[in-house]
Formats: C-alpha cells, sequence, structure tokens
C-alpha cells in the first residue's frame, strides 16, 4: 500500500508551482495589481517573493518594474489581458530600454473584460504585434505543471540573459486548477544572473558586444554613467532623430531575440514512426491533445504530437517537423486560429487544419475526431 | 564649469525657463556637493526632456507621463541611500501621470519632482494644458482659458508629500530647489514659467507675476512631517512548496477509470473546503486527480460549485462533459448545475431534500443533507457519495477531515455515522 518513498504527492495550483519556479530562478521583485485569473500569482508573491509592492494601476506596476530593473533587480508580475493592454506601452519601453523582467499573462476569455473567470487562448495575436515596428518578445508557454515549472523559471532566465521583457503565456485553468502532483518530478531551478559589465575599456550603456546584447549596470553605481532611453538613441543612450549609429541600435533590437533562440527552444515533440498526421498544441489545450494522442495510438493509429514551450520568436525546428507530415492540425482554445495563422500564414493551406473554441476547453475527444477524421 | 551640465550651451529657446531650470539643478546640486553619479535625472517626453545629452548624472529617458513612476521604480530599487532621483516632467506630464505623482506622494518615495509649468504644451504646438490657467491664451483658446488648471502643488500636499512647493522661474531659484532636493522623501517643485515661443506671442504685455497671481496658484511652500518610505521586511516563506501537505497512500480505491464529480452549493457553505478534502481522501486512497471551483465574482454570495476528478491512472485533461456525479445541497446550486443534470444519461445525483430536481438520466438520490447544517451539508453529501459508488472509503474521506481540524467546526463523526447506517 505504502507508496515509494521518494514521491512527494501533494495537492497544488499552477500558481504556486510557478511562482516559486521564478522566485528559485533569481525573481527579486513582483509588482502587481490583482486580476481574475491571476489573483493566486499575486497573493503567493506577497509571500514569497523578497521584494513585493502592490501597484495603484498595471501601467505603475510596469513602470515601477522598470525602475527597479534600472537598479538591477529581476522584477516579475502577472496579469490577464485588460491589465495587460493597459501594460504594452511600458513593455514597449522597457523592450527599448533593455530592461529584464518577466509578464505571466494569465489569459481569460475576451474580447475587453469579457468573462474574468473563464479560460481562453485569445491573446496570441496580441503578443506577436504588441511592440510598434513588429519586433518580438520572448513568449514561453508550458503545458502542465513540469513545464510550467521549468519554462516560467526559463522565462526569468531569458529576460536576464537578453535584457528584455519576457512573456510567460498561461491561462485560467493552468494557474487555477489544483491537482495530484509529485514534486520530486521537478527540475532543479538556478538563480538567473544580469550580465554585468566587465569593467574593461569605456562603458557605453547600449554598446551591444559580440553577442548582441548590452552589458549592464545599474543605475546610481559610482563607476560609470548609465542612460536609459525609450527614445531611438544611439550607443550612449542618447536620444537621436535617425542617424545611422541610433537605427542601428533600433535593428539590433529585432535581432537579439531570433539571434539567441538557440538557447531558448523549448517543445515537446512525440514523433510516431509512419504517422501522416501531426497535432500542434499549446498550453491548456496540449492536455486535451496529449490524452487525443494517447487514445489514438491505443486504437492502432498513428499520430505525432507538437508541444511548443517557445511560442515566439517561432523556432524553425516547428516548420521542419511540420513538412513531413501530410496533414497538421492545429489546436487552441480561440476561434481564429492565433497561433495556425501566425505559423503559415493567414491563408491556410489546405494541410493545416485548425480547430478551436470559445468559452470552454477543446475536449480530447473532438481533437480525436478530426485526426481521424 | 559645471560638474553636473556637460555644456554651456543647452538646447532651448531663448528666454525659455527650462533653461532656468536645468542650470538652477546643476547650481543646486553643486552647493549641495553631490557627485554627478550620485544623481539620477529622470526625463519625461518634452521639450525639458532633451536635456539628458547635457547632464553628467545617470539618465533615464521614458515615456510621456510616466517618468514620476519609473523615478518611483528607481528610488524602490535602490539600497544605498543619498542617491538623489531627480524627475523632471512638463504640464502635459503631470496630468497623463497624476496618478504617479500622487501615489509617489503618499508613498513619500525619496525623490524629487520638478514641474516644468510653461502653462501649455509647448513642444506640439502651443495647446492648452491641465494646468493653462484661466484666461491664459494658447494656440487651441484664443479667447483664453475657460476653466481653471489643476492645483498640483495641493494634490501632492494632500497625498502625503513631505515637501511642496511653487515658485516663479525667474532669477536664482537654486536655493529653492535645494530646498526640494535636501528633503528626505518625496518633493515637488512646480516651476512657473511662460513659453518664448508660445505663451508670451499670444499673450502679449502680460508679465509672468502679473499671470500667476490672476490664476490663484500662487508661490508657496508646504510640508508634511513625514518619514521617507522604506520597505516593510514582511516575515516570507522561502519556499512555497514546503507549505503544502504530502499526502501518503494507506487507503484503497476501488475506481475502473476516471470519475468526475461536480458539487454544487451555495456560497459561503463549504463547497470548495469539502471538495478539498474530498480530493485529498481520494490522493491518500491512491487516486489521482483534479480540483477545479467556479464562482461568481462576488465569492460570497450565490452559487459555488467544485469539480473534482478521481482516477486510478494519472489525469491529464482537465475538462469534464458531463459528470458522473452531481452533488447539490442547495437552491443556489441546483440552479447553477441544473443543465449538466438534465445532460446526464447516466451516473447519480445526490441531492438535497428541499430542492425540485429536473428530469434526468442519472439515478437520483434524496437525503436531508442540510439536517447537520447548512456549512456542513457539503460534506455529508461527499460521505454519502463516497459510501454509495465505493470509489474510496468512507473512511479515507474521514481521516482526512479529522487530520484537516473540520471536527472542531463540523460533525464529522456523526456523519461517519450517518452514512455507516
Amino acid at each position: 500500500m505504502q507508496e515509494k518513498t521518494e514521491k512527494q504527492v501533494v495537492i497544488v495550483d499552477g500558481s504556486r508551482l510557478v511562482t516559486e519556479a521564478m522566485a528559485r530562478a533569481g525573481a527579486g521583485a513582483f509588482i502587481g495589481y490583482p486580476i481574475t485569473p491571476a489573483n493566486l500569482l499575486y497573493q503567493y508573491s506577497a509571500r514569497r517573493m523578497p521584494l513585493f509592492l502592490p501597484a495603484p494601476d498595471e501601467i505603475s506596476a510596469v513602470q515601477w518594474m522598470s525602475g527597479l530593473a534600472a537598479t538591477g533587480k529581476l522584477p516579475v508580475t502577472a496579469t490577464s489581458f485588460p491589465g495587460f493592454a493597459l501594460m504594452l506601452e511600458s513593455l514597449n519601453m522597457a523592450f527599448m530600454m533593455e530592461l529584464p523582467m518577466v509578464i505571466v499573462l494569465v489569459q481569460r476569455l475576451g474580447p475587453a473584460t469579457g468573462t474574468a473567470t473563464c479560460g481562453a487562448q485569445g491573446d496570441l495575436a496580441l503578443l506577436r504585434g504588441m511592440i510598434s515596428g513588429g519586433h518580438q518578445i520572448p513568449v514561453l508557454c508550458g503545458a502542465d505543471f513540469e513545464s510550467a515549472w521549468r519554462l516560467s523559471a526559463e522565462a526569468v532566465h531569458v529576460a536576464a540573459r537578453l535584457r528584455t521583457p519576457v512573456v510567460y503565456l498561461t491561462s485560467k485553468e493552468e494557474m487555477m486548477t489544483k491537482k495530484s502532483f509529485d514534486l520530486s518530478l521537478l527540475d532543479y531551478i538556478t538563480a538567473a544572473e544580469i550580465p554585468v559589465f566587465s569593467g574593461e575599456g569605456t562603458y557605453r550603456s547600449y554598446e551591444p558586444g559580440e553577442n548582441g546584447i548590452p552589458s549592464f549596470l545599474p543605475v546610481g553605481n559610482p563607476a560609470w554613467q548609465v542612460r536609459l532611453n525609450a527614445s531611438t538613441h544611439d550607443r550612449d543612450g542618447i536620444l537621436k532623430h535617425s542617424t545611422a549609429e541610433a537605427l542601428g541600435n533600433t535593428m539590433r533590437l529585432e535581432e537579439k531575440s531570433r539571434r539567441h533562440l538557440g538557447g531558448y527552444t523549448h517543445y515537446e515533440y512525440d514523433s510516431q514512426e509512419g504517422a501522416e498526421v501531426l497535432v500542434i498544441s499549446y498550453g491548456v489545450t496540449a492536455s486535451a491533445a496529449r490524452e487525443a494522442v494517447s487514445g489514438i495510438r491505443e486504437s492502432g493509429k498513428k499520430v505525432s504530437l507538437l508541444v511548443p514551450g517557445t511560442i515566439l520568436p517561432v523556432p524553425d525546428e516547428y516548420y521542419d517537423m511540420s513538412e513531413k507530415y501530410e496533414r497538421v492540425v492545429v489546436a487552441e482554445e480561440n476561434i481564429n486560429a492565433q497561433y495556425a495563422r501566425l505559423l503559415f500564414g493567414e491563408k491556410l493551406p489546405e494541410r493545416i487544419r485548425t480547430m478551436g473554441a470559445v468559452g470552454r476547453m477543446i475536449t480530447d475527444g473532438e481533437i480525436r475526431k478530426e485526426v481521424l477524421t | 564649469m559645471s560638474n553636473i551640465l556637460k555644456k554651456e550651451e543647452l538646447p532651448y529657446c531663448r528666454g525659455c525657463g527650462h533653461d532656468l531650470i536645468a542650470r538652477n539643478t546643476a547650481s543646486a546640486l553643486e552647493q549641495m556637493e553631490v557627485a554627478p553619479e550620485d544623481v539620477i535625472v529622470v526625463t519625461d517626453i518634452g521639450c525639458h526632456g532633451i536635456i539628458d545629452g547635457c547632464l553628467n548624472t545617470h539618465t533615464v529617458h521614458g515615456l510621456h507621463g510616466r517618468s514620476v513612476a519609473i523615478g518611483a521604480g528607481i528610488a524602490m530599487g535602490l539600497e544605498e541611500r543619498g542617491k538623489k532621483i531627480i524627475v523632471f516632467i512638463g504640464d502635459g506630464g503631470s496630468t497623463i501621470g497624476l496618478q504617479h505623482i500622487l501615489e509617489a506622494a503618499r508613498l513619500n518615495l525619496d525623490m524629487t519632482v520638478v514641474v516644468h509649468n510653461n502653462m501649455l504644451y509647448g513642444m506640439t504646438g502651443g495647446q492648452t494644458s491641465g494646468l493653462t490657467p484661466c484666461g491664459f491664451r494658447t494656440t487651441t483658446s484664443s479667447e483664453g482659458n475657460p476653466w481653471t488648471g489643476y492645483d498640483l502643488c495641493a494634490l501632492a500636499y494632500t497625498s502625503g508629500a513631505a515637501f511642496t512647493s511653487r515658485i516663479t522661474g525667474t532669477g536664482n531659484i537654486s536655493g529653492q530647489l535645494r530646498e526640494a532636493f535636501e528633503t528626505a522623501g518625496f518633493s515637488l517643485t512646480e516651476v512657473i514659467e511662460i513659453c518664448p515661443s508660445y505663451g508670451v506671442k499670444l499673450n502679449p504685455g502680460r508679465k509672468l507675476r502679473e499671470i500667476i497671481e490672476g490664476s490663484g496658484r500662487l508661490p508657496g511652500r508646504w510640508v508634511n512631517e513625514r518619514d521617507p518610505f522604506v520597505i516593510k521586511q514582511e516575515r516570507k516563506t522561502s519556499d512555497l512548496l514546503k507549505d503544502l501537505d504530502v499526502i501518503r497512500v494507506d487507503h484503497d480505491n476501488r475506481l475502473a477509470g476516471p470519475v468526475s464529480i461536480v458539487i454544487s452549493g451555495s456560497a459561503g457553505e463549504g463547497v470548495q473546503h469539502s471538495a478539498s478534502i474530498l480530493a485529498a481522501a481520494a490522493v491518500r486512497s491512491g487516486c489521482h486527480v483534479i480540483q477545479k471551483g467556479s464562482y461568481p465574482v462576488t465569492v460570497g454570495v450565490g452559487f459555488s460549485a467544485a469539480e473534482v476528478i478521481l482516477s486510478p491512472q494519472p489525469v491529464i485533461f482537465c475538462g469534464t462533459d458531463v459528470p458522473d456525479v452531481v452533488v447539490v445541497t442547495s437552491g443556489d446550486g441546483l440552479s447553477h448545475c441544473r443543465n449538466r443534470i438534465k445532460a446526464m444519461r447516466s451516473g447519480w445525483v445526490f441531492a438535497d431534500r428541499s430542492l425540485d430536481l429536473p428530469d434526468t438520466g442519472a439515478g437520483v438520490a434524496i437525503h436531508d443533507f442540510r439536517s447537520v447544517g447548512a456549512r456542513s451539508a457539503c460534506l455529508l453529501a461527499l460521505f454519502r457519495t463516497v459510501a454509495d459508488t465505493g470509489w474510496i472509503s468512507p473512511e479515507a474521506l474521514h481521516r482526512t477531515a479529522v487530520e484537516s481540524g473540520l471536527p472542531a467546526r463540523m460533525p464529522v463523526d456523526r456523519m461517519m455515522e450517518m452514512v455507516k447506517t
């Protein structure tokens, strides 16, 4: 009757795991404004994060986070679309200033206020276009407790490493549903460190170095002048209209997240020899896809599954995998095939099938039916 | 030569008050013998914001209206005392980000905001701002502004700013700025100036002092005796996972496959807690569980529902189409799950005697669950559910309830007796 001693089965929700994972990964502060369904992250953070500050609104939240990041802290927050919408301009600022931070976006049903207590996967199109100029910020997404733990910690690491805001994308059920779970399955998490200026040569706030990422120094440090700028700026951080150096800096920002994509490409690819159909699904819908794939295989049919963990920028690997199949079924909890279109274009080829839902989860039965049709 | 200013020439129109503020800021800091590396100047959007390149200090140039908020974040993050955070903002930025000013004043963050109030939007063409005095002409109010401007100093003062002042932007203002910079806590100084490109031209013959006197927003200084902001060190947990009870398997289950139980009752009647007891009892019986809660945004009124999936194998997907069991203990609960009960073609509904159930294909078991009190009805219904289905034992549920300290609030021993008989 007794379980193996090394197992540590508990009943836990995803918010607790993600908060703990980010804290272990080096998140030094949580600044936020409560919003359903992100409230649990806020509450756990109040108890866990070294610094917790309640902002009066979501604009203040990201501005305070930016100020903290300017002093060398690694801040995180959690919100849902209405709060995220308020954050957008400030996130553009943090992107331009190259300040590390993580925003946990817990999706709920929109548009607008929508339904606070209903999950959804409807914000991906917004994330792809959230930075003016079309630049991309990294978006990571877990699909179960283990990957939520791993990828929310990775979001903190990527933010620190690339000096950029990172979105950890999730949704209501993933953050609020409790499950029995064996804690011994969780990976060890190391604390991220922001790469700081070595002290050799002259410090310029936006001198990119060989890897295209400027090294960091906090404002207020006694050794070197630090200049942070949200306007088009040169390598010193001084506002410039359109000099070659300033535009070069803007172009470097475009390249930064993609250039280092290999270092944070995460996915689960469960391929089956001889399968002609690939199911692609992420986040909450990936669990239904897993059940569906398992059921299809039990019935003797063949099918493969891709669960992207790195949602944006899109790794080339996803295309390499997709090309091998006669048919690709993309399942996501929205009604406009947001990730499918992002991957394969607005006018989807015949071989790309999409399935969605609004106001409810897609079931494993629906995915099974679509694959077998 | 100033050690704060990098250049002698500043990029402002002749006669602009922004030039005066920049030079007097430098002069005040020099009088205080503050080194440039101990100063962080945060600028907003507007003509004043192009000063960065002229400063030897740290500089941060952010968004329109948000400079006070990012400055606030810097003030919160800097652990070393003695740094000077100085925010330059215009009248436009100060109304966009009014909330940020009030919040920084309320928290009494250690920083200074210098409002460059030139009474109109200078950079975008001389339009009326929220601080334009009544009667002052702008490019969008040729007859004079019909409204009175905000009293920014009163707003900051009443929000709790340690030091607030309004000064006329002429002559040597370094002493007045120094008073703000030397304040421990939040200080705001509003410098009234007149834009030479628009203000002077559109209001010919008017003098700055006369405009200020006519506006009713007179120079002055206002002090709140307060301690500056400090971060209160509250007790924190070092590991959120250590707070969780590790559940050992010490009972059996008799499940052949996954089953879902919907529990629907009224807010405040222990629905979520009872569902947690069931979930923990199932885990100690060797099951894998998923537990979801559902309730309206007003958590203290209306229905409260929970859904618990029990399975002998790991469960991945947390959705349920049609439940195997619905437990319903109140009218609110029935209203919430009426359609789900109607849709059932098999399984069981455990309902309180007081409820008028719809037609259903499920078996119906009626009991007087509320006889043990409204707050205990739900747990009693779960005792009945596990006893009748046999999926897990009532003993596992009882032991879990006892270990959670419930007997102090609910008659769990009596419930156990009731389902045994």
